[in-house]
């Protein structure tokens, strides 16, 4: 039953260009992408329990190194690659103190990893363009429904693989480590394997999705990828949804760009009412809101 | 003569920056609560204590101490609207109060940002210093209301180790944060507690905000970097540790004078960022952390 609900969703998604306009489609396009950083995030936050305050770094890697290589005449989708690697190299240089430091040390350790990012990419202006972006001679496609379907593809898969990979025995081991790592060391489980394995999916969709989004958008700035309110916003959107659900994650960061996008008549009080509408979520319902529908689904 | 200078402006910056951060460990001592509104409530303050003396013409004594009145509300606003609720929360697990603490409190000092922007300014703003006039140091021509500043500063840590040192409320605190549960045991009421630690916060982070206003001046798109520095203070010298903040705060001021002054303004934060990761990573607990 579910999975024809979702088949009909995603039917119904997959014909939006055909019947709405361009701007609506460079909305979700966009939205999308923010759906995989914020899957992402969850599957470090909601299932390795690493309170990462800094997912832009390793977006950021991807999207700069991706960008970098256009600029220097690689093809688009060796580009895309490197830029994963990337973030796979940077996920496990923020892993190696994962594994040591527990709660808000490491939390610190990565607001300060994209800091130093962003101070980086600034004072090597020359290079990456400063604080006016990079430009990038490139673009995925100028047409804006195969965008929208490649956004939207792009998605599904990344949501379909991180969802498996946190339903497998080794996503519930990873819980397992998250919240007790010494009662799953004592059960004889290899918690820095499992979690060094977390960081490199998630920096590996991290990473995809930025060097994407740069081809997409057709630069690559700090305000975009890099950020660290690009990175509360990829939180707010995981802990809006619904944490450990992954698909909640997808759907919170729609939903925050959208509103975001519906309330921007409102100016700059746009991020206030989003902000505030975030925080009453949180404090009323702190599963977010897809756990807030599966709990009552199990209770009917 | 440089290092003289350097001296003298990376005291000052320092003290601030020890003020700013000693509310924050405060609050982590007393009641676990690391807030990401830090900034917030700093700017808040520094904003109120501006356009009261300035627009609205009050005069700078009158604004300061309206601006730290502000911060005081706003140190109370974050307790009630956003920490309490969540730490009294049944739908929170215990044991993810902590993150919910972060988000939250994150959240909050966005929209305080967000407020301040739509409602006052999001320029960069200046409140009028104190007094006025140059005092020379050596040769060092310093503004006086600079070694004002630095005097205040001093004037609340020492006010504020007497409070926790030397009266039955201040003995409390430090009850509370040693064994907060051997404290209800002796009939203490808790929340009595952490309100009285959210208004010393407030007046804390207040009196930091305006000063720093006076001193290098602030808008609300300081926020974010007033929390991250806060915390990063805090965390060099321990969580918790009142004296290890101390301590960190000078490491971090004249870390970042020096490296202004002598390599290049534009690099100022590196350094300490460096150094930062590096102590947290060899002695995660901190400088003086406790644990």
């Amino acid at each position: 039953m579910r999975i024809v609900t979702a088949l009909i969703i995603l039917l119904a998604l997959a014909s939006l260009p055909f019947w709405v306009s361009a701007y609506i489609l460079a909305v979700l396009t966009v939205a999308y992408y923010f759906g995989v950083f914020a899957m992402a995030w969850d599957l470090l936050f909601g299932f390795a329990g690493e309170v990462n305050f800094g997912p832009t770094f390793l977006i950021g890697l991807g999207a700069y190194s991706a960008g970098l290589l256009d600029n220097h005449g690689v093809p688009v989708w060796l580009c895309v690659i490197a830029g994963a690697l990337a973030a796979v190299i940077g996920g496990f240089v923020l892993a190696l103190p994962a594994l040591r430091l527990r709660g808000p040390y490491f939390g610190l350790i990565t607001l300060v990893a994209v800091l130093v990012l962003q101070q980086v990419i600034v004072i090597f202006a020359g290079v990456t363009g400063g604080e006016i972006g990079l430009t990038i001679n490139d673009v995925l496609s100028v047409d804006s429904g195969h965008n929208y379907w490649l956004a939207l593809a792009f998605l599904v898969i990344s949501g379909l693989i991180l969802y498996s990979f946190s339903r497998s025995a080794a996503g519930l081991i990873l819980q397992a480590c998250g919240q007790d790592a010494i009662e799953a060391q004592a059960l004889g489980f290899n918690v820095a394997k499992h979690k060094l394995a977390a960081f490199a999916v998630s920096a590996l969709f991290s990473g995809l999705a930025g060097a994407m989004l740069v081809f997409y958008l057709g630069t690559a700035s700090v305000d975009t990828v890099v950020d660290i309110s690009v990175g509360v916003q990829i939180i707010i959107a995981a802990v809006l949804g619904g944490r450990r659900t992954i698909v909640g994650a997808a759907i919170g960061a729609v939903f925050l760009i959208v509103a975001g996008e519906i309330l921007r008549p409102l100016g700059q009080l746009n991020t206030f009412v989003v902000s505030a509408i975030a925080l009453v979520v949180i404090l009323f319902f702190p599963d977010g809101l897809v756990g807030y529908l599966l709990r009552r689904g199990e209770r009917a | 003569m440089r290092g003289l200078q350097i001296l003298v402006d990376g005291f000052a910056i320092s003290t601030l920056y020890a003020l700013g951060a000693i509310g924050f460990s405060l609050i982590f001592g007393v009641s676990g609560v690391l807030n990401l509104a830090h900034g917030g409530i700093m700017v808040a303050a520094a904003v109120a204590a501006w356009y009261i003396a300035g627009p609205l013409g009050a005069g700078q004594y009158v604004g300061a101490l309206a601006g730290v009145g502000c911060g005081i509300i706003a140190a109370f606003a974050t307790y009630g609207l956003v920490v309490r609720p969540i730490q009294r929360s049944r739908a929170i697990p215990r044991d993810e109060t902590e993150i919910f603490v972060l988000t939250a409190t994150l959240l909050w000092g966005i929209m305080i940002q967000e407020a301040i922007a739509y409602f006052f300014t999001d320029s960069p703003i200046t409140v009028r210093p104190l007094i006025n006039g140059v005092v020379d140091i050596f040769g060092v021509r310093t503004p006086a209301n600079e070694i004002l500043t630095a005097a205040i500063c001093w004037v609340s840590i020492g006010l504020l180790w007497l409070l926790v040192n030397r009266t039955r409320a201040g003995k409390t605190l430090l009850a509370a944060s040693i064994n907060p549960r051997g404290l209800t045991l002796l009939g203490f009421e808790l929340s009595s507690v952490y309100l009285l630690v959210w208004a010393i916060y407030g007046v804390l982070a207040a009196i930091a905000g305006v000063l720093l206003a006076m001193f290098l001046g602030t808008s609300s798109n300081n926020i974010g970097v007033l929390t991250a520095s806060a915390f990063s203070i805090v965390v060099l010298g321990g969580l918790g540790s009142v004296s290890g903040s101390l301590i960190a705060a000078y490491i971090i001021g004249y870390l970042e004078t020096v490296t202004a002054y002598l390599i290049s303004p534009t690099l100022r934060t590196i350094p300490s960022l460096l150094l930062l990761v590096l102590v947290v990573y060899l002695r995660p607990q901190g400088l003086f952390g406790r644990r």
